[in-house]
């Protein structure tokens, strides 16, 4: 088990070394800091101090080496847009972002597997027909077009909900949370709606097609035939047999949700990641470009450990080394 | 005669398809006494494995039960509502299927279905049925059955797998079980013993069979009736000696006919000429009669029913109608 685990880790390493260089090149190659550092006047004594404190004068290999290291310790210098600290940034605005992918998710999972269960049990029943219907409209509506949908009937219209912000926030240990004040839990159901359906109705239609899939099998006829209840079949033996792909699939989903946050965060103008990212870009920021890539690849690496872990607890046969002499 | 525990009488199951009805079993018939065994053999789509759904309630949508009656003790099964037949299952009937690699779940070990079998059916505490797991795995002879009982169904062989498929099917302690071609996908060095400890079992508990199999061998030394099947009838039934030595249906005669003599094992049923009509060009007339060696002109117009043929047996065959009248049901 432990093994198992450093193993990934280093399989992860790769993985994360390239991104590193992806967006180290991004830092060496794409504009200039020092000219946007220095602004309009200063004197090539200015500049040619400025390139020796960069360290931008010393070989790739080194500054690349150095940029790792500094990564590693979460040091991506300044923004030059803000002039402050990067990690500093990307602590303030992770909570936000954290929070309402955590919601999305939620939603999508606690919405999306009942209804793929509902559907792939009672394939023909009008509600099935329905959520079918509705999950269509889930896939193939953009994000954004969500968004402004939801904005318009909930805010504009009816007045419920707030459109743009997270409303109140509390700050427990550095960390900004929304989910303790009533305003900061409305601000958060439009976006979260919006981040997750996509999500939600993938998963419904997974769990659909496992289902339908799982209940054709004999060991569903044999449970049936030894005369387990509905119950009994149903949820423990077919839906227990689903969730290896629907954990994979989450699992992907919930990388991607954080890192499609973006679109979200910016139609909710939610102060999240995502939206300094957005706003990174605009002005080729491109300490905070760099640093938010390397956060999102590691949380792709980190869920892909975790999914790993999850078969491993679902599925006995992954559990290789433990079997006591099979036949 | 004793009270027969299982009654079939003029089965019929329909598959409604979109080119009309296939009529996959027509006029089945037959019973089971307490604690006999009924060999069930056949051409691959004869209607076997049909038959045994059937009487187990679980028919593949849009397979339906069109026409009959299935008796239990008795009582009418075949139209009771899924709740009801779903407490009859596994506790008044057990079944065993093909293919023991697939029918445990595999995420669950073997005594969590042992036990959940056995609490959703019995009055025990998960305690009991725990003990009484382990009970029921050294009975179907796995060893070291108290430390194999938290193993997943992927860490035993297919012939142990088997065994614990026969514990789950028998556990409830039905009285009738549903074997529907248990060692097919079986070894053949261990086919014997999986048929031996099942009828033995069987003996044991007083538990009637229906014994699915192509294995003549097994048929011969575990039934005691057999019926055979064309086409979704019942062709020919009777004692096993007298059906597999002096088989009446041509039919069975040409099943029977590659059979090596006494002591030796039995091989699989010989291949007969031609093959067996699709449900959904069943000739008119005997069913059989483009391959039958003795076809005559009846066979092409009538369709024969079960009527007494040689030695008390019963065959659905023209050449036995002077013999007696055909038997109505
Ligand atoms: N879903 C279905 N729709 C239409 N016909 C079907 C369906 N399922 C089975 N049948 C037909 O019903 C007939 C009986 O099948 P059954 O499985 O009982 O055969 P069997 O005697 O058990 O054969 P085998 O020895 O191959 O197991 C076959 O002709 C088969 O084609
Ligand atoms: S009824 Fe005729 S065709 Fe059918 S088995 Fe008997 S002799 Fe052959
Ligand atoms: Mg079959």
């Amino acid at each position: 088990m432990f093994a198992f685990i450093i193993s990934r880790l280093l399989q992860a390493l790769p993985v994360m070394l390239t991104v590193a260089l992806l967006s180290f090149a991004m830092f060496a190659y794409v504009g200039d800091p020092v000219a946007i550092m220095l602004g309009q006047d200063y004197t090539i004594a200015q500049r040619d101090q400025l390139v020796a404190d960069l360290g931008l004068d010393q070989p790739f290999f080194v500054q690349f080496m150095k940029f790792v290291v500094n990564a590693a310790q979460g040091e991506f210098g300044l923004s030059y847009r803000l002039s402050r600290p990067v990690a500093q940034l990307i602590v303030e605005r992770a909570p936000a972002t954290l929070e309402l992918a955590l919601c999305a998710a939620i939603l999508a999972l606690a919405v999306g597997v009942p209804m793929g269960v509902y559907t792939g049990l009672y394939r023909n029943s009008w509600l099935s027909r329905f959520f079918l219907t509705f999950s269509l409209i889930g896939v193939s509506l953009p994000t954004f077009l969500i968004g402004i949908l939801l904005i318009l009937t909930f805010s504009v219209w009816l007045g419920w909900l707030p459109s743009f912000g997270r409303g109140d926030t509390v700050n427990i240990g550095g960390w900004s949370t929304g989910l303790l004040t009533w305003s900061g839990l409305k601000a958060l159901i439009l976006p979260s709606i919006t981040l997750g359906l996509f999500q939600l109705t993938l998963i419904m239609r997974l769990v659909r097609a496992e289902m339908m899939e799982v209940l054709r099998t004999d060991y569903i006829k044999f449970a049936r035939a030894r005369g387990l209840t509905n119950r009994a079949v149903h949820f423990g033996h077919a839906l227990k047999n689903t969730l290896v792909p629907v954990i994979t699939i989450t699992g992907l989903q919930l990388g991607a949700i954080i890192a499609f946050a973006i679109v979200t965060e910016t139609v909710f103008q939610w102060p999240g990641m995502g939206l300094l990212f957005i706003q990174s870009v605009a002005v080729a920021d491109i300490p905070v470009m760099s640093a938010y890539l390397l956060l999102i690849a590691l949380m792709f690496v980190t869920i892909n450990l975790i999914v790993d872990l999850l078969y491993y607890a679902v599925d006995p046969r992954l559990r290789i080394g433990r079997g006591k002499g099979a036949h | 005669m004793t009270v027969p525990l299982l009654e079939v009488r003029n089965l019929r199951v329909e598959f409604p398809t979109r080119r009309g009805t296939l009529v996959a079993l027509d006029d089945v018939s037959f019973s089971i006494a307490p604690g006999e065994v009924l060999g069930v053999v056949g051409e691959s789509g004869a209607g076997k494995s049909m038959t045994g759904a059937a009487i187990i309630g679980l028919l593949e949508p849009p397979g339906r039960i069109a026409g009959g009656q299935i008796l239990l003790n008795g009582r009418r099964i075949d139209n009771l509502p899924y709740s009801e037949l779903r407490k009859l299952r596994g506790r008044e009937i057990g079944a065993i299927f093909q293919d023991p690699l697939t029918t445990l779940n595999p995420l669950y070990t073997v005594g969590a279905q042992l036990i959940e079998t056995m609490v959703t059916h019995l009055p025990l505490n998960p305690a009991q049925a725990r003990a009484k797991a382990i009970e029921w795995l050294e009975l179907v002879g796995i060893p070291a059955a108290s430390q194999r009982i938290d193993s997943y169904p992927h860490e035993f062989s297919g012939g142990m797998r088997q065994r614990v498929v026969i514990a789950l099917a028998l556990c409830a302690e039905p009285k009738l079980i549903v074997a529907d071609e248990p060692t097919t996908a079986l070894d053949v060095s261990i086919q014997a013993q999986v048929i031996s400890l099942l009828k033995s079992l069987a003996r044991d508990k007083g538990t009637s069979m229906m014994l699915v199999t192509h294995d003549m061998g097994v048929i011969a030394e575990t039934a005691d009736r057999v019926a055979v099947m064309y086409a979704g009838r019942i062709v020919e039934i009777g004692a096993v000696r007298n059906v597999v030595q002096q088989a009446s249906h041509p039919y069975s005669a040409g099943l029977m006919g590659s059979i090596p003599p006494v002591g030796r094992r039995l091989e699989r049923l010989q291949q007969i000429d031609g093959s067996m009509p699709r449900l959904s060009s069943i000739p008119p007339g005997c069913a059989y009669n483009p391959r039958c060696p003795k076809v005559f002109d009846r066979c092409r117009v009538d369709r024969p029913e079960l009527m007494p043929a040689k030695d008390g047996n019963l065959a659905a065959c023209w050449l036995y109608a002077e013999q007696g009248v055909p038997r109505h049901a």
